[in-house]
C-alpha cells in the first residue's frame, strides 16, 4: 500500500510537472497576444466610453485609466466611420496595398532569375557576388539611408512612390531565400530535362519554379510582413501627406480620435493576419533558412 | 533567321537571368554606396583623402550618446532575447500543444508596428496596465516613457516583437536533432534535465553563434517601436543612431552622415563575414 501511494505520488507529480511547463508557456504566449486583445476589445466601445476610460492619457481627468474587457455597450460604429466617411483612408490604405504589391512582383521578377543563377550556374567572380548580397541584405537602413537618397535625387523620383518602391525591390533577401529552395532541387532531375532538350529557361520554369516554390512563397510571405510595416523609407522618402503608407498615417491621428486609431489599426492588422495564418509554414521556413542557411 | 538565332543565343544564355538583379544591385546599392564612401572622405576645401569626417564625429556628443544607446540596447536586448527564446523552445519542443503555442508566440511578428502604438500607450502611460500590474505589488508607478525607463520601453518592445522569430530559429536547430539520438537516452533512463543539459544543448552550440549574429542584425531595426511611441525628439535613453541620421539628414549634414554610413557599415561588413564563416564551417 505505502509503495503503491508513493509511486502514485511520484506519478501526480509527474504529471504535474509535465503541465506546468505547458501552462506556462501558454501564460507566455497569452501575454504576447493580450496587446492584439486590447485591440479587439477596445474597437468595439463607445466614443463615450472610451473617452470616459482614456481620459487621464487625454489629459482631461485624473487617475487611472479604466478599460473593461467586456465593452459595456459593443458597437461598430468606429469601423464604420472609417469604412463609410473616411475617404482620406482609404486613399492610405490603397497607397500601402500598391508599394507592397509593387515591390513583392518586382522581387519576384528580378530576385527569381537570379537565385536561380546563384544555384545553377557557375560564373567568374560569383563567390565575391554572392558574399556582396549576403552583405547587403544585412545592412540597415541607416547605412543605405543616404546612397537611396543620392541615387533617387539623380533618377529625380523623390516624393513619388517609386522612391519607395525601386530600391525595395531590389533588395537581396529574396534572392537569398529563394536560392535555399532552389539549391536544394537535385542535379539528376534538371540533368535528365536538359538531355531530353529542354533548354535554360525550360528548365527554369517548368522545374525550377514549381520545385522551388517553398523558398519563393517564404520570400513572399516574409516580404508582404516586412513591407505591409515599412516605416523608415517612407519616412525619409515621401514627402505629401496624400503619398503617405498607412504605417505613416497611424501615427498622425491623434489620441484624442481613440475610436479611429483603433479602428485604423484593426483594418491594417487584418492583412498582415491573413497573410500570417496562410502563410505560416512558409514563414516558419523562411526563418530557419535566414538564419541557419537551410 | 539568322538574327533570330542571335537572339535565342542571348535570352538562353546565363547571364541573361542574373543581368537586371545586378544591374538593380549596382544601380541602387553598389555605385551610391561608393559615392558615399567618396564623401566620407572629403572635407570641405576639396581635399581627397582627409580623415576631417570621421573626427568630427567621434567628436560630435550626439553621435556618442546614440552608439553608446544602441551598444547599451544591444548588450541588455540579446542576451535576455536568446535565453528567454531559447527556455520557450525547449518547452515547445516537448509540447503537445506545439503548433498551437507557436502560432501565438509567432504572432506578433505578423503584427505591424503601427498597429500597437496605440496599445503601447494604453500599457506605458504614466497610469497604464504597467504600472496597475505593479501596483498589485505595491512597487512606485515609473514614468516609463518620460525618463530613464523609456529605455526599458525598447527592450520590450524587440523582446515582444523578436521573441517567436527566435524562437523559430531554435526549434529548427532542434529539428536537427536526430530523434535517435534522444530516444536511446530515455530507453537507458535519462529524464528530461538531463536529455536537455546532455544531448540538446551541446548540439545547439553552432546555432547559438548565428542565432547571436541574426539577433544582432535584427536589434538595429527597433528604431520604428522608438519613432512611433516617443516621435523624433525621444527621451534620452531612447536616442538610437536613426534618430541621429534622421535629424543629420533634415539638416543636410552630409559629410557626417556619410562618415556615419561608413563607420556602421564596415562593423556590419565585419558582423557579415563573421556569419559567413559559421555557415561555411562544417558541422
Amino acid at each position: 500500500m505505502k509503495e503503491f501511494l508513493y509511486i502514485k505520488g511520484k506519478k501526480i507529480r509527474k504529471i504535474c510537472l509535465r503541465y506546468l511547463g505547458d501552462i506556462i508557456l501558454l501564460g507566455a504566449a497569452l501575454l504576447m497576444c493580450f496587446p492584439i486583445l486590447l485591440l479587439l476589445t477596445g474597437v468595439v466601445k463607445s466614443t463615450g466610453e472610451l473617452k470616459d476610460g482614456l481620459a487621464p492619457i487625454l489629459g482631461i481627468g485624473e487617475g487611472r485609466i479604466h478599460w473593461n474587457l467586456l465593452p459595456l455597450y459593443p458597437t461598430g460604429e468606429h469601423l464604420m466611420d472609417i469604412l463609410l466617411f473616411k475617404p482620406q483612408f482609404h486613399v492610405v490604405f490603397w497607397n500601402s496595398m500598391k508599394i507592397t504589391a509593387c515591390i513583392l512582383a518586382g522581387q519576384l521578377f528580378l530576385a527569381a532569375p537570379m537565385a536561380w543563377g546563384f544555384a545553377r550556374f557557375s560564373f567568374p567572380g560569383k563567390k565575391v557576388i554572392f558574399t556582396l548580397y549576403v552583405i547587403l541584405m544585412l545592412m540597415p537602413f541607416q547605412v543605405m539611408m543616404l546612397p537611396s537618397y543620392l541615387i533617387l535625387n539623380a533618377m529625380d523620383i523623390l516624393d513619388t512612390h517609386m522612391a519607395v518602391i525601386l530600391p525595395a525591390m531590389c533588395s537581396t533577401l529574396p534572392v537569398f531565400l529563394m536560392y535555399q529552395g532552389f539549391a536544394s532541387i537535385p542535379k539528376e532531375c534538371i540533368e535528365a530535362a536538359q538531355i531530353d532538350g529542354a533548354d535554360n529557361w525550360q528548365v527554369f520554369m517548368h522545374l525550377g519554379l514549381p520545385l522551388g516554390s517553398g523558398g519563393i512563397l517564404s520570400a513572399m510571405v516574409l516580404g508582404y510582413l516586412e513591407y505591409w510595416n515599412m516605416l523608415e523609407q517612407p519616412m525619409t522618402f515621401l514627402k505629401t501627406t496624400a503619398k503617405f503608407p498607412l504605417s505613416l498615417f497611424l501615427p498622425q491621428i491623434s489620441m484624442e480620435q481613440a475610436g479611429m486609431v483603433l479602428a485604423a489599426s484593426l483594418i491594417m492588422l487584418v492583412p498582415a493576419m491573413f497573410v500570417f495564418f496562410a502563410g505560416q509554414d512558409y514563414l516558419e521556413q523562411g526563418i530557419a533558412v535566414s538564419g541557419l542557411k537551410g | 533567321m539568322k538574327s533570330g538565332r542571335k537572339w535565342n543565343c542571348i535570352l538562353q544564355s546565363k547571364w541573361t537571368f542574373m543581368v537586371p538583379s545586378l544591374t538593380g544591385t549596382f544601380v541602387f546599392a553598389v555605385l551610391p554606396f561608393l559615392e558615399v564612401l567618396r564623401r566620407s572622405l572629403w572635407d570641405e576645401k576639396k581635399n581627397f583623402f582627409s580623415v576631417v569626417n570621421y573626427a568630427n564625429l567621434w567628436e560630435n556628443e550626439a553621435y556618442r550618446l546614440a552608439v553608446k544607446n544602441t551598444v547599451k540596447f544591444v548588450g541588455v536586448c540579446i542576451p535576455l532575447l536568446l535565453v528567454l527564446s531559447l527556455a520557450l523552445a525547449l518547452g515547445l519542443f516537448q509540447s503537445r500543444w506545439m503548433k498551437f503555442l507557436k502560432s501565438a508566440l509567432l504572432l506578433p511578428m505578423a503584427v505591424p508596428t503601427a498597429v500597437v502604438v496605440f496599445v503601447w500607450k494604453l500599457i506605458f502611460f504614466k497610469e497604464g496596465f504597467l504600472n496597475m500590474f505593479l501596483g498589485l505589488f505595491s512597487l512606485k508607478p515609473v514614468d516609463w516613457l518620460g525618463g530613464e525607463a523609456a529605455f526599458f520601453v525598447l527592450v520590450i518592445s524587440y523582446i515582444w516583437k523578436n521573441m517567436g522569430y527566435t524562437m523559430v530559429l531554435w526549434l529548427a536547430a532542434m529539428a536537427a536533432i536526430p530523434k535517435e539520438m534522444l530516444e536511446a537516452a530515455k530507453v537507458d533512463g535519462s529524464n528530461g534535465i538531463q536529455s536537455i543539459h546532455f544531448m540538446v544543448l551541446p548540439s545547439l552550440k553552432p546555432a547559438f553563434y548565428t542565432i547571436t549574429i541574426v539577433s544582432f542584425l535584427n536589434s538595429f531595426k527597433v528604431f520604428r517601436e522608438a519613432y512611433l511611441v516617443a516621435g523624433s525628439y525621444p527621451p534620452k535613453t531612447m536616442y538610437l543612431l536613426q534618430h541621429l541620421f534622421n535629424n543629420w539628414f533634415i539638416n543636410l549634414e552630409l559629410g557626417k552622415i556619410s562618415a556615419g554610413g561608413v563607420t556602421m557599415a564596415v562593423v556590419f561588413v565585419f558582423v557579415t563575414l563573421l556569419l559567413q564563416r559559421m555557415w561555411d564551417k562544417p558541422e
